[in-house]
């Protein structure tokens, strides 16, 4: 399966139309993705708890119904949390979206096939979990219209975004939990 | 208020402390307070699909501003411990209500090993552990729990035991 989009400029091109959004990023990769893009108090990258990714947006979500949630993941870190997606299905924020970068690769460990390198579809199975919308993207055309969907689209929103498979530099974001939890509650909240 | 009405004393205590989100596998010790909060429009109520869902809700409601509970039976402790890794590293509050199974009245022999474990699993990563066992002591052991973890940003979990739940066998499970 060839896929022409790279993950740097995905993330790149969803952070700099976020806006007023709240953004959680998975472990691993899509935490040095979004670090890469620029790093922000109102995003809380994950650096453990792989498969919580979905349910720490969904607190968020729950927490702040005005503003928008934006879970940047990966496809092994999704596929670890799949009962999470039926959870969020059967709440239905409307202003939670995830995306999942999806290389089909457990990029951290030596780049292994993932489940969806197989063909599981990850798109699927949230919308059998009741999402409002959910597709997957191969071609740079569609992201355009993928990404307007997880910006502003009533949710929950699932985007697939099949991504090159390729090592990049490290961009790593603070990796103190205890500051990216209090950075971000001071500027959401000013406590 | 009688002994018979802990659970909805752990609802007040729960109102009283702020928790505005609950999190929940369900379990028949928590039949009546699951039910309570299901009624209350004021409490956004999550029906997780395992345990370890809750760790995630909680803190996303945390990172969001509200203060959130979560509702297990021993059983599901297990399934807890890797992201009790992230409350732990980030110092979340986290407030997880357990009832017990495993112990005294038990039926199932299946339940006993993970019953067993159940403080060291939430103790090896740092979960201050309160283990009650007589039903007027509950809402307030619950109470000085809510306010540790919310006020102290720490993981605080409190034990029900089995012996105040009182099931004692398949018929009486089903029957409720």
């Amino acid at each position: 399966m060839s896929a022409a989009l790279h993950r740097r400029e995905v993330v790149k091109a969803l952070l700099a139309q976020r806006g007023d959004a709240l953004v959680v990023a998975g472990l691993g990769s899509t935490a040095w993705d979004c670090a890469a893009a620029g790093d922000s108090p109102l995003t809380f990258p994950l650096w453990g708890a792989m498969g919580a990714a979905a349910m720490v947006g969904l607190g968020l979500a729950i927490a702040q119904p005005a503003r928008r949630v934006l879970v940047i993941t990966g496809d092994g870190e999704m596929l670890m949390g799949l009962g999470s997606l039926a959870t969020i299905g059967v709440q239905s924020p409307r202003n939670l979206a995830i995306v999942v970068i999806d290389n089909e690769r457990y990029g951290e460990t030596g780049m292994q096939a993932t489940h969806t390198a197989h063909g599981v579809d990850l798109a699927a199975i949230a919308l059998g979990c009741r999402f409002a919308s959910a597709r997957v993207i191969r071609d740079p055309k569609e992201f355009d219209a993928a990404r307007l969907s997880l910006l502003g689209e009533s949710g929950p929103v699932l985007v697939q975004v099949k991504v090159v498979a390729e090592k990049l530099p490290l961009v790593l974001p603070p990796h103190d939990g205890v500051v990216l939890k209090e950075r971000f509650r001071k500027a959401l909240l000013g406590a | 208020m009688t002994a018979s009405d802990w659970p909805r004393e752990i609802y007040e205590a729960l109102k009283r402390a702020g928790v505005r989100v609950v999190g929940y596998v369900p379990d028949a010790g928590h039949k009546r307070l699951i039910e309570l909060f299901l009624e209350d429009r004021e409490v956004r109520c999550v029906v997780l699909s395992s345990e370890e869902e809750g760790m995630g809700l909680a803190a996303g409601a945390w990172l969001g501003g509200e203060r959130c509970a979560v509702l297990m039976q021993s059983s599901g402790v297990g399934n807890c411990i890797n992201v009790l890794g992230m409350t732990r590293e980030c110092r979340f509050p986290l407030l997880v209500l357990v009832t017990m199974r495993g112990e005294q009245g038990e039926f199932n022999p299946w339940q006993v090993p993970m019953g067993q474990a159940t403080r060291s699993v939430l103790e090896s990563m740092d979960v201050a552990v309160h283990r009650v066992s007589v039903p007027q002591e509950i809402a307030a052991g619950v109470a000085a729990a809510a306010e540790r973890a919310f006020t102290g940003n720490s993981a605080q979990a409190v034990l029900i035991a089995q012996q105040v739940i009182g099931i004692k066998s398949f018929q009486e499970q089903t029957a409720q």
